[in-house]
């Protein structure tokens, strides 16, 4: 049978290592200017190494053509909606990728002098500002490299502050629909974590709260809007709560899609929290990063904040390492600047109003597609949906489908799946989040899908029970790589193993 | 739409929310721009950079070229604009191309397992100092004063609150660890000793004869590198239990500090203590070849507060693009761009006072005589040349000294341009 | 599969059959069956002294943890090495083959605390 490159589902792709051969190159560096320089004379015998076993050597072509066809066998917001709850799939505006390729900008070295880095500087100083009017907070940084990092940087804070006040106190308290990174932050920073039990309209139990707020509590670590995508409408009074016993609040900035200049967490009484520029702030997610976890901060936590800071000094910007209480760092350098500065790019090309307009449009999708499937899905809590909105799969279990199922079934209808089985403090989650990108037509696609795949539950559940049915790989064995982790190729005996 | 929800208008969906808890007013930011104003903005930033310097700089970001096809293949929106892959039946692109990245990185660093990639190099340490305390029950860290001292903070941040006490380790007259101090040091409570080679003054460190001191009393040797190119000639950190470093050398572009990609390295052993994404091998439903996470149990999302980091983003995009540059340059393509490196570099040292008597790779340490080094680095912007990094700022006792790194993008009267300000 | 009625049990899915001064330790049917399939288990060390409701171990599926808390105090004296390759065997054969560690009991008294067969039959049914 003859193998043909016909559409990607079907085409024959190895891998780099197995399709190599050896003296093929896909590059070609300038002649030497200087004498050559022996490596062994130089470095000494017993420090060059051998040949690189098992590298790949292919051509320049061969290597094109092979992450094209890659990148065929992948989803993406350019192709399609990605309901993920929580993440913010928005579109990646391309001006982002042209601008940070900006050649005194993309080639700018840290330690260049300050004097040949005002450029750089500047973005980083307008980026502080926007974000501190956004979040209503009184300053930023933007060196933590992601969101988890910046829980990091913030829970850091306040136990620094804590610890000026003599007392850095024991324990976090932590919601039981709080994202993961939440408790594994909190004991990073050596503190014990406790959870608190939602109430039932999902949101944190001021009567629980009041009575577990004692003075060995440093703070509380909470999602506003919460996970199920509802704002904690005693938010006010859970800050003061804490502020009362001398704790601080950390907010998880993750669901600002919804807050953006409709509400600013610095004026309800927040006081640290981290934005995640690659979910509100447009940067792409490239498969799983790079991403950036802004932290601004109240006040009262500015003489912590990590080092250095931007200082002005007449007409120039010009870095401060003199914070004795700072923090200290938490990554060389100044952050991910290639980020920030799509970030800054994103809300310049917005302005204020565009800002606020993309939060109303986000939540108008997000409660469009709430009001046409409760019909169809059991809705986990009945207050008013902000960005998002979480269904569970009741309904489904009862015909022995699962969310997981009918999120595969998903798959075969053209889009990726929501956020399966999360929040916890839900059975069988359903989390979907729109974004503002999407328009009625996709928004209507996606819902015409699932409303299908609720009859198709009841009336042919095996359909479900089993899809993907119309992807490259089938679902996956994830039980025999947990069991038998291979995670690097090794040279085989036998011929390859491409999947056809 | 909004008559399908029951609503007026759109204010409606947030008028619900209580009067003190609504931004009422109007956000302070200029109104949205147009494209050709953003593009202009930020030309007029870089105009306030150093454009059409040529650099000596390294200390931990170097200047190497960028091939053309790393940008073609990220630029791809299936690449650029896809989430994580927890869905694999339709991620196995980025899966696939996880799974070679993993694999160039234990051919590169002898180790047996590599993860998805960390954010950087210099918050890869402390997760490595974790790692060994995890794996050793003990609780101390060693850590030489020769690693990047910017990252030597960074592990300081990391550990101060989750009781690992951690001790420096002095360098000797060389410029490389003082393996005195460290006999000296190294005792039973010692999870692991953190060294960088080839080291922050450039030079290779003595990793055989730290092994045998190290796992005489139980402890991991953690290896650091910066400059990944040095990988392509000099021996790899076999002896070490634990690889950590920075893959900005391979195609990321310095951006003024980020972002760029970490990489964390181990033995077969230690699988279940690396913190991360890991791609794993397996097969679908029809048999074929597929690739998926695996061992997700050790991460944040499913152990919480008993995970073995809180990472949860990662560098997928960046590590794609050193994946790009890695198969492109290949076995003898690495092996010539070292060569280059180490040609250019000991050229210009070769005119200039070295620090240090030992072998170094594409950075070293001159003294300044006479001068300051700011005073030569002042002479030589005239020039438009950036020079070298002063060392007082990190060591007090090296005022007089500079670190100077030579790549393959540096052109030879540029050296010798460099090596005539330190004579005159 | 049924519980066998010679061994002890307790709440959170584990039993221990005892044998004189010492007895073996492993989770229950129930509790396999909850997980799915099971990816790795992870033992004390021999040598360790656990305390009754201590936890000793963990099992993992693909997406989840669940802790194994001991259900006597004791010296641990033997791990069973065959899940360490073969996690799968927890799913079928946890009353027998796949049992999880031996120990040697402190506190025998404390076997009179769990639930007989028939009492853990009762609460897994109304669980």
């Amino acid at each position: 049978m003859i193998k043909q490159v016909t559409r990607h589902i079907v085409q024959n792709e190895p891998l780099l290592f197995e399709q190599s051969s050896p003296g093929k190159k896909g590059y070609q560096l300038p002649a030497l200017d200087v004498p050559e320089s022996d490596p062994e004379k130089v470095l000494g015998r017993e420090n060059v190494r051998d040949e690189i076993d098992g590298f790949p050597e292919v051509s320049e072509f061969e290597a094109l053509r092979h992450f094209t066809r890659l990148s065929t066998w992948n989803y993406a917001i350019d192709l399609g909606l990605y309901p993920l709850g929580s993440c913010t799939m928005k579109y990646n505006p391309r001006i982002n990728e042209l601008v940070a390729r900006t050649e005194g900008v993309a080639w700018a070295h840290p330690y260049q002098p300050e004097s040949l880095s005002q450029g750089c500087m500047e973005v980083i100083a307008a980026l502080e500002s926007a974000l501190a009017e956004i979040t209503g907070m009184d300053a930023v940084t933007l060196q933590p490299a992601a969101g988890a990092h910046g829980e990091f940087t913030g829970i850091l804070m306040i136990r620094a502050l804590l610890e000026s006040r003599g007392n850095a106190r024991k324990k976090i308290l932590v919601p039981d629909s709080a994202h993961g990174t939440n408790p594994a932050t909190a004991m990073m920073v050596g503190y014990t974590v406790e959870n608190i039990k939602s109430n039932d309209r999902g949101m944190v139990d001021l009567g629980v709260l009041e009575r577990v707020v004692t003075e060995d509590v440093a703070g509380l670590m909470i999602t506003n809007p919460n996970t199920v995508g509802v704002f904690e409408e005693n938010i006010r009074k859970i800050c003061a709560t804490l502020h009362d016993k001398g704790a601080l609040v950390y907010m998880d900035g993750a669901n600002m899609n919804a807050l953006v200049g409709v509400a600013r967490p610095g004026d309800f009484g927040v006081d640290v929290m981290h934005l995640n520029l690659h979910k509100t702030f447009s940067t792409p997610h490239g498969g799983g990063g790079p991403g950036s976890g802004a932290v601004a901060v109240a006040k009262v936590l500015t003489p912590f904040l990590p080092g250095p800071r931007l200082k002005r000094e007449g007409d120039k910007w010009h870095w401060n390492y003199d914070l004795p209480q700072s923090i200290g760092r938490v990554r060389a350098y100044y952050g991910n600047f290639g980020v920030l500065v799509r970030a800054l790019a994103y809300i310049m090309a917005h302005g204020g109003n565009g800002l606020r307009q993309a939060t109303l449009d986000a939540l108008l999708n997000a409660n469009y597609i709430r009001t046409l499937l409760e019909p169809y899905y059991e809705l986990a809590y009945k207050a008013p949906s902000m960005h998002e909105c979480v269904f569970s799969d009741d309904r489904q279990a009862k015909h022995g489908i699962r969310t997981g199922d009918v999120a595969k079934r998903l798959i075969d209808y053209g889009f990726h799946p929501y956020t399966v089985s999360f929040p916890l403090i839900v059975r069988g989650a359903m989390m979907i989040e729109p974004t503002e990108t999407e328009g009625k037509r996709d928004l209507d696609a996606f819902i015409d899908a699932m409303i299908s795949i609720a009859k198709e539950v009841e009336e042919t559940p095996e359909l479900v029970a089993k899809a993907p049915h119309s992807t490259r790989t089938l679902r996956v064995d994830e039980v025999t790589a947990a069991r038998k982790p291979v995670v690097r190729w090794i040279p085989r005996s036998t011929a390859s193993q491409a999947a056809d | 739409m909004l008559a399908a929800i029951g609503l007026n208008s759109e204010e409606d969906l947030v008028s619900y929310l209580a009067s003190d808890v609504r931004f009422n007013g109007k956000l302070a930011i200029p109104d949205g721009k147009s494209e050709y104003e953003i593009v202009d903005y930020f030309k007029q930033r870089a105009a306030e950079n150093a454009l059409g310097y040529s650099s000596f700089l390294g200390a931990g970001v170097y200047y190497h070229y960028r091939p053309v096809l790393v940008d073609t293949v990220v630029s791809r929106g299936e690449f650029l604009t896809s989430y994580t892959p927890y869905q694999a039946e339709i991620s196995q692109g980025t899966l696939t191309s996880i799974f070679e990245f993993q694999t160039m990185i234990c051919q590169l660093t002898g180790m047996e397992v590599a993860n998805a990639s960390m954010y950087d190099g210099s918050s890869a340490v402390p997760e490595a100092a974790m790692m060994a305390v995890r794996i050793t029950r003990r609780d101390k860290v060693l850590v030489a004063r020769t690693v990047h001292p910017e990252y030597r903070q960074v592990l300081q941040t990391y550990t101060q609150h989750q009781g690992i006490p951690l001790e420096e380790i002095g360098y000797d007259k060389k410029g490389r660890l003082d393996l005195d101090d460290l006999r000296k040091k190294l005792n039973e409570d010692v999870a692991a000793i953190i060294v960088q080679t080839p080291n922050f003054f450039g030079l290779l460190e003595q990793l055989g004869e730290m092994k045998r001191l190290v796992a005489a009393k139980g402890a991991l040797l953690v290896v650091v590198f910066t400059e990944a190119a040095a990988l392509g000639i000099i021996e790899p950190p076999r002896d070490a239990d634990v690889v950590v470093g920075e893959l900005q050398s391979f195609a990321i572009s310095p951006s003024y500090g980020g972002p760029y990609v970490g990489i964390i390295a181990t033995l077969e052993k230690y699988i279940r203590q690396i913190p991360g994404r890991l791609v794993g091998e397996t097969t679908d439903a029809a048999g074929h070849r597929a690739f998926c996470l695996t061992l997700a149990t050790r991460e944040q999302h499913i152990r919480r507060e008993k995970a073995t980091s809180n990472i949860c983003t990662n560098q997928a995009l960046l590590a794609l693009m050193a994946t790009v540059f890695m198969t492109l340059y290949g076995k003898e393509g690495l092996r010539e761009l070292a060569v280059q490196n180490l040609s250019k570099a000991h050229y210009l040292a070769g005119k200039l006072p070295l620090r240090f008597d030992a072998p170094f790779f594409n950075e070293f340490v001159i003294t300044a005589n006479g001068r300051s080094p700011e005073e030569i680095n002042s002479k030589l912007l005239e020039q438009k040349i950036i020079g070298g990094l002063p060392l007082g700022r990190f060591y007090p006792e090296l005022t007089n000294c500079m670190l100077l790194c030579a790549t393959e993008m540096n052109k030879r009267s540029d050296m010798d341009a460099v090596a005539s300000a330190f004579k005159n | 599969m049924t519980y066998p009625d010679t061994y002890k049990y307790t709440k959170q899915h584990e039993w221990v059959h005892a044998n004189g001064d010492s007895g073996t330790i492993g989770i229950t049917n129930h509790a396999q069956h909850e997980l799915g399939d099971i990816v790795f288990v992870e033992l004390p060390k021999t040598g360790t002294n656990v305390r009754k409701g201590e936890a000793l171990g963990s099992v993992e599926s693909v997406k989840a943890v669940s802790d194994i808390y001991s259900p006597v105090s004791g010296e641990i004296v033997a791990v069973n090495e065959l899940l360490s390759h073969h996690p799968e065997k927890l799913n079928q054969d946890p009353h027998g083959d796949a049992w999880l560690a031996k120990i040697k009991f402190s506190a025998p008294g404390e076997m009179d605390e769990l639930l007989s067969a028939d009492d853990y039959q009762k609460y897994v049914s109304a669980e």
